[in-house]
Parts: structure tokens; C-alpha cells; sequence
């Protein structure tokens, strides 16, 4: 009888371990530690990753059609005033501890959002203006949630609102998406694990997600990253730098997808702040359009998108990158390289070339200062191509990187430098999201920011469109004020923008379902649909 | 050593808050984030900002075990520091002891030897790692799937081999040991009776400083190989200005550093009064 | 030995020529973009390939060479010079001076200098010339980089102090700066040299390091230090060997100043 027993539980114990061990798992890389679990609190990339394959929100933006598509609500509609939205839930829903999914939930996390000791991006996307939000619970499982003020795009934007359990005591860890953390060793990895209480089903009605297990690795190092997708012990690099990419093209040729030009873009201002520790006559260089524009024509974007990213960028031509369908203005001329062009338009402002070195009217030589951050070998490539760009036309241009810190006192708080060469990350389609950059009293008005009147006639103009399209009632009204505003930028060139960079990714040829797009995140968006060929696993802990 | 670390403490704040950068954050360049919130990581940051009273503030708090929040990783630190350290502990006493291994044998066996292409080849190694950079020391342990230690021990093993070698053959070149030499006594009783006791403190004095030289490698091959120590979190502390976090591997850094040279110098103190 | 030394003084001397002469060894400046061939392999037109930003890479070798070779012995000097006054004086002194430079160089060792670096980038104006830029740079190397050595220094100085030829030497009545510079400092040479060679190649690799800072080399001048960030492209573990050679002339240049350095008679 022991004998049997034991016999029994040896058996039980080889076919546990056996299925364990061909639980489906995924690993990949995040490139820090994420700072929080608090979906309402994310603000990096990697807290980012875990908000969008634990978190169970309201309505997605589908990131390969860009349409908004249900998820918790089976239906919404947005009030003409563009104050209230209201939800329709789905019903018999639960969250991963089991706890139910009700319109309290919903409400609770509104409130929570909208508390304003709480600062976050999720947040203040949605702040338009002084005031209480108010939700109200209706019958029928519906919940209307009303602002003081109109929210542009106000649906697109709970994309980024991860519901949480107003009741469960594991708090923001019980979640409604297709995974929850499991185990975490911080500074070194992320276990997700599938939760079977996810509501989603694929077409033959099998439950998602479909892969058991995913590894989140904290690597930093994109080389070691890049090292390990090489000898598959990870299979995913959601977002690949283009010299990696090359590298890995000629061995992997099948992993790697260029999914075109992303929503993010490369520029240079100039320093345009009245009271920076800046001579007077430099100063009245980056505050002339003639200077600005001719320094943009003097750069060779082609020469930048191909030899610093391999072909893998665009030169850009505005804010908004081609990648962004709806709001990309068509009518924008590309800016070409015209180096004779760019010296005659200088010359119309007094600039004039002598011994192969460009004078400005009063005889000083033009040379000035590009700031940019360390450890960015793309933005210093960039930087070094535009300083010989800039000799040819007798511009002197002294390429100093710094660390993130010194760079950010600089540019927001000190105002002492002179031109900065950045990025900008957009990771939502809506132009909204950038109204601190546009607006000249917004803190990310980056060339002459928290102006108390806009300063010249055109930032004035800007001002006026960007809250025109915030609180435009139709779309095509929006559309064309965000056309007049591009339209604009590129007369005033506030931002000489240089390229957009491709979304590049690599996948292991081993996962089935995946379409990476150019939109965040790029490849994992529609992870609870991906399998793995022929159950194979990830290396485990 | 306690008047070290308060010293220590003070100067670190001093340095950090007078470093450019201490009072922004990155996500002041987050578009999305409103006015006030910007203004709300502001003034987080400017709380630290009279260094005096913080320093005052953070050595009563941590008098009582409470080292403070991490402004970059919204932890305690002690949490932080608790985790990380056993790893680095591992790593750094490793990779010392694996450095020391390589660089005694290397400069006894110099000494012993006293040929000249055997000099030049043990030079030519030592120079080589010398000249390798940290970062690619690190990328190249992984590649080859080495343990993290032995880059460590690679970095250090240079640094103590040439000053060993030379500690080692001034004392060898000493008249008294010339004397015993000439008197026939054999190297290997000469080496431990006569050359290795001169040689004793400065050697001692390595050793203690072979501790920070260790732990300084820690920080890149931590950071560079993804190894979750307090290497890799002094350095973020760095570059995200965190004020408690700096303060704290500071503190640690200064314990361990005068913990080592207090024990080489004990060592070298009993070492010449057994001698007397 | 005697001939190796012979080596080491023609590597070195002929490192130093072809630094001094490299506008007649190459036509090709060291910042011209030859943009239709980055990350080239060697050709007759590039020898030994072109960078990322299809800058001949021969070029910038040679270019290179002057500002690591002049300016990273000048740094090594002044922080041996630092670990000599502070440590070995103190160690000679003993009592409390010994006490006292022992705290110093124990915080120095412990505190997180890369503040002050941070710091003084801001203090320099963004258009600082480019030899001003690197002269500063290495001087902060050479003024922190001397704690570690100046420890061992103080021990072997207090060592020494109590040697017996020194005890004779003060019996005889030899005092005070004498008995320090013909009796103690010849006894401090062998550390001294080993400091000054190993702080060469620390502080070549030091200054590409605080390119992160704003210090260091600035575009497009190049240095070892920036050469050698190429070591960390992985690509060229798969074949592009030519990237080493800035690597083995690092080597090979310290390894000269080693045994032009070295003590070491050659015995049967």
C-alpha cells in the first residue's frame, strides 16, 4: 500500500514537472528598473512595459490600424462638449486575485488619477483645466466621468488608464490585463505570469494569452542585449539601435523588421531665452529666422539618416513624424541640403563669408556651441556630421556632450548654452500631448520657454492654434489648425528638425503572431497572441 | 575613522549639491506632465537642498537605521543597500582575491626568477590589461560567459602586480639581504625571512587599498554586465543625483575602504612590534 | 635587458616621430568625412579602414597620438609627484602627519570625485578651446589620481624611515632633508616608477571616460581614449581586427615606458 502510494505520488510529481517544464516562456530585456508598479504613476519606459501586459484598460488604440477599439468598455461615446465620456463595462469580469470588475473600479482609479497631490503623466494628460472630475455610476454597468474642461481626444487617452480593484488588498497588483507580476529581484529581473482571469479569448475561443511565462531581464547594456538575442537567450528586442541592427542582418536576417519611420524625431534649437548668459550678438543670431533657416538648409539630413542610421531614418520635415497618419501635415516640403542656398539666405541678414569664415554684420566670426547627452552615440555622431556640415558654409560649431543632469539645468533652468541637439519621444498619435511644447508659456518651449506673453507675432499665432484645436469640436477643425501650425514651423524653424527614426525590432523567428509597427511598443502590443513554435521555452532562473 | 566618515558625508553632499543637475529631473522634459507637477519634482528635489541640514538630518536617521528614500528608485535605501551588497561582496572579494593570487605569483616568481624575458613578458601582460578599458573587459566576460569576478580580478591584478614586483625587488636589492644572499642562504628562505618582513607594510598598505581600487572597478563591469550591486546603483545614484543613495554607498565605501587599511595597518603595527 | 630597452626607446622614439609627422604621413585630415565609406575595411585609400563617420582611421592615430602622448605622462608626473610630497613625506615624518595623511588620503579614496568633474565642465565656458579642454582634463586626472599610491608610498616611506642603514644614517647625524633625499627618495623610486607607468594608460582610458562629462577631447580631435571606445563595438569580435591597433600600440608604447622604467638587471 506505501509502496503504491509512494509510487503514485512519484508518478504525479514526473508529470507536474513535466508540463512546468514545457510552460511556454518568453524573456526579453527592459534597460532599467522600473521605478514603480502604480500604473497610474508610470513614468519610464520599463514601468511603461509592465503597465501595458498587466494592466487591463478601457479602450485601446489598435497600433497597427491606429484605431481606438474596445477592451473593458464594450462601447463609449464622448458628450458634443467634449467634457464627459461615458462607458458602457463589460460584465462577469475579474480581476487576477479574483476579485469582480465593477464600474467602482473604474471610478476609484479616476479619482485616484485625478487627485491633484498625484503628478503623473497619465494624469496631467488629462487635466484641461481648474475644477473636480465627477464620475457617476449609471445603471445598465455604464460610468460617465466628467471634466471641468474639454479634453481633446479625450477617449484615445484612457489607452493609458490601467484599471485598479477599488477593493482588493493586493491593490495595484491585482490586475485585469493578460499577465500579472509574479516574482521580482530587483536590479534583476521581472516574472510575469499568465492570468488566468483574463477575459479575452482568440477566435476558436481559446483563452489568452498563450505564452505561460515572460522574463523581463533588467540589462542596461544594449551590447549584452544584442549578445543574447544572438544566441537566443532572450527573443525579443522591442526597439533595436540601427548599428545592431546591421550587425545582426546579415546572421538573422528573418528576426529583424523595420517597421518605418516612428513618431520620434531628432532636432536642434537654439537658444532664444532674453535673459541667458549669452553675448548680445549671438543671441540676435539664433533669433533670426534668416539664421535659423540657414543653418537648417546647411545640414545634410541624407547624409545623417544614412551614415549614422544606415539608411534606417527619414529626414524629418516638422513635429509630427509621416508615421502619425492622421495628423502628419502631407502639404510640408522636405528641407533640402543646399549649402549656397543657405549662405545666400544668411547673406539677406548681414552674414557674409570671409577667408572661408561666415561674419556676421558687426564682424564677430559665427561660431557657436551644440550641447548634447552623453552616451548617445547616434546624437553624437550626428552632432560631429553637423559640425563639418557647418565648417563648409564657415560656421564654427564646438560639440560638447554632457551628462543628463547638467544637460536638463541647462536647457530648462539655467539657460546657459547655446544650441542642444535632442530627441523628442512621442508616444501618443494626439498632438495634445505636446502642448507644453507649443504653447510659449509651456515649460517644453524648449527654445524660449514660460514666456509670460508669447514674444513674436508667430508663437502668438501658435498659441492661438494649438488651444483652437484643444477645444475644436470636429476633428477636421483640429486637423487644420495643427496643418497651420506645421506650416509655421517650418517658416520659423524654432526646431531644425534632422531625421525620424525608423522603429527597428528584432524577434526571435521561434514566436508566431507578432506584427511589429512603428507605434510603442512596437512589437509587443498584441503579445497575447503570440506563440511559441513547437512549445519551445525561454532559458528559466 | 568615525571623524573620516562624517567628514566623508559632508564633503559628498557638498560635491553632489554643487554639481549641476541636483535640483531638475528628467521628466521635466515629459511633455505631458503639467506645470505643477513639474514644480512638484522641483521641490522634492530643492527638500535636500540645505546640505548642512541634511547631512545632519540623514546621520541622526541613520543613527536609528533609516538611510532615507531613493529619489530614482522610489525605495528605501536601506532595502536598496541590503540587497546589493552581498552581490558586490561577492564579486569584489573574489575578484581581490583572484587579483592578489595572480599578482603575488606573478612578482614572487619575477623576483625568484630574475630573467629578463620572463620581466618582459609578465610587463607586457600586465600592460596589456592596463590598456584594455573596463567596458570591454566587461563585454568580453560576457561573451565568453566568464564570471564577473575575474574581470575584476584582471582590473586589479595590474595595478597590485607592478607595485608588488617592485616592493618585492627593492627589498631583495636591500645590503642586508645582499649580505645573506652572499652568505649562501637559499632564495626561498631569504625571500621569507628577510625580504618578505621589509616588505611587509607596503604590501599591507596595498592590500588595503587594493580594496578600493576593486571596489571602484565593481562599479563598470556592475553596470556594463546588468549584475544588480551597489556598483550599478552607485552609479545610478550618480547620474540621477540621488542625494541619500549617493550618501549612503558613500558612507559604505568609506566604512569598508578604512576597515581594510585599518586592519593592513594593525597587521603591519603587530607585524614590526613581534619583529622588536 | 639591455636590448629590449634599446627597443623600447626606437618604439617609443619612433611613436613620437611619426606623431610629430603626421601631416607628411598621410594627406588625409583627421577630421574629413569621407561619408560615402563608413565603418570601411583597409584599402590603399585608408589603411587601416574608416570609422562610423568614415574618418580615416590611420589619420587619426597619428593625430591621436600627440595629445595622448604628450599630455597622459604630463598627467602621470604631476599625480606621482602629489603621491610622493603627500605620501612619502608623511610616511618619513611619521607621528601625527602620518596620522593626518592617512585620513586625507582614505577620503580622497572614498569620495565621489566625478561632482567636482561635473562642476568643473560647468565652470568652463562651452566653447572652450579644444587644447584648453584636454589640458584641463588631464590635470584633474593627475591631481586625483594619486591617493591610492601615495597610501602604499606613506608605508613604505615609514618602512624605510625605520630601516637599519637610515638609523645608521642618523647616528651618523645626517638630518632632515638630506637624510630624505639621498637616503629615503632612492627608496621610494621603484613605487614612484610604478605609479607613473601604471597612471599612463588609467588616465588615457580616464579621458575618453569623461567624455560622458563634457570634458576630455572634443569632436572631431581625436585621442587613444576615444580610439579605443571603438573596442566596444562587438563587430569587431567577428573579424574587423584592424580596430585593435590603437590597442596594441597602447600596449606596446606602455610596455616600452615599463622597461625604460625597469630596475631589473638580467642574471644568469
Amino acid at each position: 500500500m506505501i509502496a503504491r502510494c509512494k509510487t503514485a505520488i512519484l508518478v504525479l510529481f514526473v508529470i507536474v514537472t513535466t508540463v512546468m517544464a514545457y510552460a511556454s516562456e518568453l524573456r526579453f530585456c527592459l534597460r532599467s528598473e522600473p521605478k514603480t508598479f502604480n500604473p497610474i504613476m508610470v513614468d519610464d519606459d520599463a514601468a511603461e512595459t509592465i503597465r501595458y501586459l498587466t494592466g487591463g484598460v478601457l479602450l485601446r488604440v489598435n497600433r497597427q490600424t491606429q484605431a481606438l477599439q474596445p477592451e473593458l468598455a464594450t462601447n463609449w461615446k464622448v458628450s458634443k462638449d467634449g467634457r464627459t465620456i461615458t462607458f458602457v463595462l463589460r460584465e462577469g469580469l475579474y480581476f487576477s486575485d479574483g476579485s469582480p470588475f465593477t464600474a467602482e473600479d473604474v471610478a476609484s482609479t479616476v479619482q485616484q488619477l485625478m487627485d491633484p497631490a498625484v503628478h503623473s503623466s497619465t494624469g496631467d494628460s488629462f487635466r484641461s483645466g481648474q475644477g473636480k472630475v465627477v464620475t457617476t455610476i449609471l445603471a445598465g454597468n455604464r460610468i460617465a466621468i466628467t471634466f471641468p474642461a474639454p479634453v481633446a481626444g479625450l477617449d484615445r487617452l484612457f489607452d493609458q488608464v490601467a484599471i485598479m480593484s477599488a477593493r482588493s488588498s493586493k491593490k495595484e497588483m491585482a490586475v485585469l490585463g493578460p499577465y500579472y507580476v509574479a516574482d521580482h529581484k530587483p536590479g534583476s529581473y521581472i516574472m510575469l505570469k499568465r492570468n488566468d482571469n483574463y477575459w479575452k479569448r482568440d477566435g476558436s475561443g481559446r483563452k489568452l494569452p498563450k505564452i505561460d511565462v515572460i522574463w523581463l531581464d533588467i540589462q542596461s547594456n544594449r551590447d549584452i542585449e544584442t549578445l543574447r538575442f544572438k544566441r537566443g537567450e532572450i527573443q525579443l528586442i522591442n526597439s533595436i539601435d540601427a548599428d545592431y541592427y546591421e550587425r545582426l542582418s546579415s546572421s538573422m536576417p528573418g528576426a529583424l523588421h523595420d517597421s518605418g519611420p516612428s513618431l520620434d524625431s531628432e532636432q536642434i534649437w537654439f537658444n532664444q531665452v532674453a535673459k541667458a548668459p549669452l553675448p548680445a550678438y549671438k543671441l540676435a543670431w539664433f533669433r533670426s529666422q534668416a539664421f535659423r533657416r540657414g543653418v537648417s538648409e546647411a545640414i545634410n539630413r541624407e547624409d545623417l539618416a544614412r551614415v549614422v542610421f544606415g539608411d534606417h531614418a527619414r529626414p524629418a520635415m516638422g513635429p509630427i513624424s509621416p508615421a502619425n497618419r492622421l495628423w502628419f501635415n502631407a502639404k510640408l516640403q522636405p528641407v533640402h541640403y543646399n549649402p549656397s542656398g543657405a549662405i545666400a539666405r544668411l547673406q539677406q541678414d548681414g552674414f557674409h563669408l570671409q577667408n572661408g569664415i561666415l561674419l556676421d554684420r558687426d564682424g564677430h566670426a559665427v561660431e557657436f556651441s551644440i550641447i548634447t547627452n552623453s552616451g548617445n552615440k547616434y546624437r553624437e555622431r550626428m552632432a560631429t556630421m553637423i559640425q563639418q556640415d557647418l565648417l563648409k558654409i564657415g560656421v564654427k560649431v564646438n560639440v560638447v556632450t554632457l551628462d543628463f543632469p547638467s544637460l536638463i539645468e541647462r536647457i530648462t533652468e539655467k539657460f546657459n548654452y547655446e544650441a542642444a541637439l535632442l530627441g523628442l519621444v512621442n508616444n501618443e498619435l494626439d498632438p495634445n500631448a505636446q502642448m507644453n511644447v507649443w504653447l510659449s508659456s509651456g515649460d517644453n518651449h524648449q527654445w524660449n520657454p514660460r514666456q509670460k506673453s508669447p514674444e513674436t507675432a508667430w508663437e502668438a499665432d501658435i498659441d492661438q492654434l494649438m488651444r483652437a484645436q484643444a477645444s475644436a469640436v470636429t476633428l477636421k477643425d483640429r486637423k487644420r489648425s495643427m496643418d497651420r501650425v506645421q506650416d509655421i514651423v517650418a517658416e520659423q524653424v524654432p526646431f531644425i528638425y534632422l531625421v525620424n527614426k525608423n522603429a527597428l525590432s528584432a524577434i526571435s523567428t521561434t514566436i508566431q503572431g507578432t506584427a511589429p509597427v512603428s507605434l510603442r511598443p512596437q512589437t509587443y502590443w498584441n503579445l497575447e497572441q503570440w506563440t511559441l513554435a513547437n512549445g519551445t521555452t525561454g532559458s528559466g532562473k | 575613522m568615525i571623524a573620516t566618515v562624517l567628514l566623508g558625508t559632508l564633503v559628498t553632499g557638498l560635491l553632489v549639491r554643487l554639481a549641476p543637475g541636483f535640483d531638475v529631473d528628467a521628466r521635466q522634459l515629459d511633455s505631458r506632465l503639467a506645470h505643477e507637477s513639474k514644480e512638484a519634482l522641483r521641490d522634492q528635489r530643492l527638500k535636500n537642498a540645505d546640505i548642512m541640514h541634511f547631512c545632519i538630518a540623514y546621520l541622526g536617521a541613520a543613527a536609528t537605521g533609516d538611510f532615507g528614500e531613493s529619489l530614482t528608485l522610489n525605495r528605501p535605501v536601506r532595502e536598496l543597500i541590503v540587497e546589493r551588497f552581498p552581490t558586490t561582496l561577492r564579486i569584489v572579494g573574489l575578484g581581490l582575491v583572484g587579483g592578489w593570487l595572480l599578482a603575488v605569483t606573478f612578482a614572487f616568481s619575477s623576483v625568484l626568477l630574475h630573467r629578463a624575458a620572463y620581466d618582459a613578458a609578465t610587463a607586457t601582460i600586465s600592460g596589456a590589461l592596463l590598456c584594455v578599458p573596463s567596458a570591454v573587459m566587461a563585454l568580453l566576460f560576457v561573451l565568453f560567459r566568464a564570471p564577473a569576478q575575474l574581470a575584476i580580478a584582471l582590473i586589479v591584478f595590474p595595478r597590485l602586480f607592478r607595485y608588488a614586483r617592485n616592493v618585492l625587488e627593492s627589498s631583495y636589492s636591500m645590503p642586508h639581504i645582499i649580505t645573506a644572499r652572499a652568505k649562501g642562504l637559499g632564495m626561498v628562505r631569504v625571500l621569507c625571512w628577510h625580504v618578505i618582513p621589509v616588505s611587509a607594510a607596503p604590501l599591507l598598505a596595498l592590500a588595503g587599498v587594493s580594496v578600493s581600487v576593486a571596489l571602484g572597478a565593481a562599479v563598470p563591469v556592475e553596470a556594463l554586465c546588468g549584475i544588480p550591486g551597489i556598483g550599478q546603483l552607485a552609479w545610478q545614484a550618480a547620474m540621477g543625483r540621488d542625494l541619500p543613495l549617493l550618501i549612503t554607498s558613500t558612507v559604505l565605501v568609506t566604512l569598508v575602504t578604512l576597515t581594510a587599511n585599518a586592519i593592513s595597518d594593525l597587521v603591519t603595527c603587530s607585524l614590526s612590534s613581534s619583529r622588536v | 635587458m639591455k636590448y629590449l630597452r634599446i627597443f623600447a626607446i626606437a618604439l617609443l622614439s619612433m611613436v613620437a616621430i611619426t606623431s610629430l609627422g603626421a601631416g607628411f604621413l598621410t594627406t588625409v585630415d583627421y577630421a574629413t568625412q569621407f561619408r560615402e565609406a563608413p565603418n570601411a575595411a583597409p584599402s590603399n585609400a585608408h589603411w587601416l579602414g574608416t570609422d562610423q563617420l568614415g574618418r580615416d582611421r590611420f589619420a587619426r592615430i597619428l593625430y591621436g597620438t600627440r595629445v595622448s602622448l604628450l599630455l597622459a605622462p604630463a598627467a602621470a608626473l604631476i599625480s606621482t609627484l602629489f603621491a610622493a610630497l603627500i605620501g612619502g613625506v608623511a610616511g618619513f615624518v611619521g607621528g601625527a602627519w602620518q596620522r593626518w595623511a592617512t585620513m586625507l588620503i582614505d577620503l580622497v579614496l572614498s569620495l565621489p570625485w566625478l561632482f567636482l568633474l561635473i562642476t568643473v565642465r560647468a565652470l568652463l565656458p562651452l566653447n572652450v578651446p579644444p587644447l584648453i579642454s584636454v589640458i584641463v582634463t588631464f590635470l584633474l586626472l593627475g591631481m586625483l589620481g594619486w591617493a591610492a599610491s601615495a597610501r602604499v608610498m606613506c608605508a613604505w616611506a615609514g618602512a624605510v624611515r625605520n630601516s637599519d642603514f637610515v638609523l645608521q644614517a642618523r647616528a651618523t647625524g645626517v638630518r632632515g632633508c638630506r637624510l630624505a633625499i639621498v637616503h629615503v627618495l632612492p627608496n621610494l623610486k621603484p613605487l614612484l616608477a610604478a605609479q607613473f607607468w601604471i597612471s599612463i594608460p588609467v588616465f588615457i582610458l580616464a579621458e575618453a571616460n569623461l567624455g560622458i562629462l563634457g570634458l576630455g577631447v572634443a569632436e572631431p580631435l581625436p585621442s587613444w581614449g576615444s580610439l579605443l571606445r571603438e573596442l566596444e563595438d562587438l563587430a569587431i569580435y567577428s573579424g574587423e581586427l584592424w580596430k585593435l591597433v590603437p590597442l596594441v600600440l597602447l600596449i606596446l608604447v606602455v610596455s616600452s615606458f615599463e622597461l625604460l622604467l625597469s630596475r631589473t638587471e638580467v642574471s644568469a
